[in-house]
């Protein structure tokens, strides 16, 4: 009936779907349909999930895959940043980077991989050089898309009332194209838990995908899942946290 | 109060811009010889694509002619001329004070002096108890009027303004309008005001030119003999003011009968 309501309703709506397929994914299960062994009930994983929390070692390899997201991350989005806006203020700059972008972004960056270990080893260097490499491209596009269709009228407001070069790529160029900007740092942050997770398969000790990787080897099929749920619930967390940063930073961005 | 009228002087000599586009060659404006006295209100009419709006971005610095010369003598004023366009051009992620200030802060006035200067045009637009809100949280008139404090707030010696009023409802231009004609009186700036509107043109101004269609030519110009201080709302009722308004339209039909007839081939 009120507005409330209405979206309380829309909340509870919203947990259903994923609740009604755990049920039915336990009572298969209950009712002997499948087998135990190889694909654990949610109440297994719950009870794993537990266990690796209350053992430390859940807590081990979140802290390593979070720590080489997040410095990859900035590490990768920062110098996008100002490279996209280079190259929307200057031509040349463009043209010099233009080609570079359209022949490395197509490459699936895990490629790199081997490239990388022989570079940084084996410790989280290579890891986090993957991750900055994989954010730069999303980050770099859609600041140079940004900063590129900014409203002509900023540009003429700008010149009009005496902005120097400066002026215009710090106070213009760069807020106008903040919402674009974040935008790309928000597709960055979801490619960057993609290929992190990949690269601990194959090059790591440690991190939830040598986690998921490594039970899957000894066949610990309920560690695995953990490791996928946290997977999920980091990127779910990160992403909610994502979206009050955004809304701090760009206030102008009509409700 | 009529303030003394002491803005910049213009003088404009066979000016002329061309554009080369894929279409071929396209005359914007031609042969505009112009002089603008110090403090005066000048009205520029003209059929849509007669080059009006360009020949006040060349006076802005945002474009070149192609021949001609403009001179503009501004001395004594910090800043040569301030421009209000017709969408307001506020930054969106800037504050009202910030927007109002921009100019200001381009020419590195301090920050207490551009405080103040700011919360003076603030005050001369009754926009004080918004200082800190973003444009998008403002009406469009609000957001005109901001644009119009920051054109003032640098102290130019002359203003271009580009149909400020064009995108608002009749209720807020007419009283946008008035409250320009008094900021106007206080100041004594000169003011280059293009529009379409005829009778914008005379309750605002001193002297209307009318332009021709494209190539932009100066048709006729017009003195528009109403004193000041003068009020808007009594002018445009009087019966001198709707003879004038015919008289200018008169010329001014002529030009769109043309444009038209252009447009259609």
């Amino acid at each position: 009936m009120t507005a409330i309501s209405a979206k309380a309703r829309e909340r509870a709506l919203y947990l259903i779907s994923p609740i009604v397929l755990l049920a039915i994914w336990q009572a298969l299960l209950m009712l002997g349909i499948g087998d135990r062994r190889f694909i654990p009930a949610p109440t297994d994983i719950a009870v794993r999930f537990w266990l690796l929390i209350e053992n430390g070692e859940l807590a081990l390899h979140t802290g390593a895959t979070l720590w080489r997201v997040f410095a990859g991350f900035f590490v990768g989005c920062i110098p996008a940043v100002a490279v996209g806006l280079l190259m929307a203020m200057f031509k040349p700059v463009r043209i010099f980077v233009d080609p570079l972008i359209a022949a490395i972004f197509p490459i699936p960056k895990i490629a790199l991989m081997p490239l990388l270990l022989l570079a940084f080893g084996f410790g989280d260097a290579s890891k986090i050089a993957l991750v900055a490499i994989a954010v730069f491209f999303p980050v770099v596009v859609n600041t140079y898309t940004g900063a590129n269709n900014i409203e002509k009228i900023y540009w003429d407001v700008a010149k009009n009332y005496g902005a120097s070069q400066s002026v215009m790529f710090t106070r213009i160029v760069f807020f106008g194209a903040l919402p674009t900007i974040f935008a790309g740092l928000r597709i960055a942050l979801a490619v960057s838990f993609i290929v992190l997770v990949a690269s601990e398969f194959v090059a790591s000790k440690v991190g939830i995908g040598y986690m998921i990787w490594n039970s899957w080897e000894l066949l610990q099929v309920d560690i695995m899942f953990v490791g996928i749920v946290t997977i999920g619930v980091l990127g779910l967390i990160t992403s909610v946290l994502f979206q009050e940063v955004e809304r701090k930073v760009i206030p102008w961005k009509a409700e | 109060m009529v303030a003394d009228r002491r803005g910049a002087a213009v003088e404009i000599a066979a000016l002329r811009k061309e554009y080369v586009s894929a279409a071929g060659r396209v005359v914007a404006i031609d042969h505009i010889d112009l002089t603008v006295a110090p403090g005066e209100f000048l009205c520029i009419v003209g059929p849509s694509g007669c080059g009006k709006s360009t020949l006040l971005r060349i006076l802005a610095g945002l474009d070149t002619q192609s021949s001609g010369t403009i001179a503009v003598d501004s001395a004594g004023w910090p800043v040569e001329n301030a421009m209000v366009f017709q969408e307001s051009g506020l930054f969106p992620w800037m504050s009202v004070a910030k927007n109002v200030g921009f100019g200001l802060m381009t020419r590195g006035v301090a920050d207490r002096e551009a405080d103040e200067r700011i919360d003076a045009a603030l005050k001369l637009v009754g926009l004080t108890k918004f200082r800190n809100h973003y444009p998008h949280q403002l009406s469009g008139g609000m957001r005109q009027r901001s644009a119009i404090a920051r054109a003032f707030v640098t102290d130019p010696g002359m203003l271009l303004m580009d149909e400020p009023f064009a995108a608002l409802d009749a209720q807020n231009r007419v009283i946008l309008q008035a409250e320009l004609v008094r900021i106007w009186e206080q100041t004594g700036k000169t003011v280059i005001y293009v529009t379409h509107s005829i009778e914008e043109a005379l309750l605002l101004g001193d002297r209307t030119v009318v332009m021709t269609a494209q190539p932009g030519r100066i048709k006729r110009i017009i003195d528009v003999p109403f004193p000041h201080p003068r009020n808007l709302i009594t002018l445009s009722a009087s019966a001198e003011f709707g003879q004038m308004k015919l008289d200018i339209w008169r010329v001014l039909e002529e030009e769109v009968m043309r444009a038209r007839a252009e447009e259609e081939g």
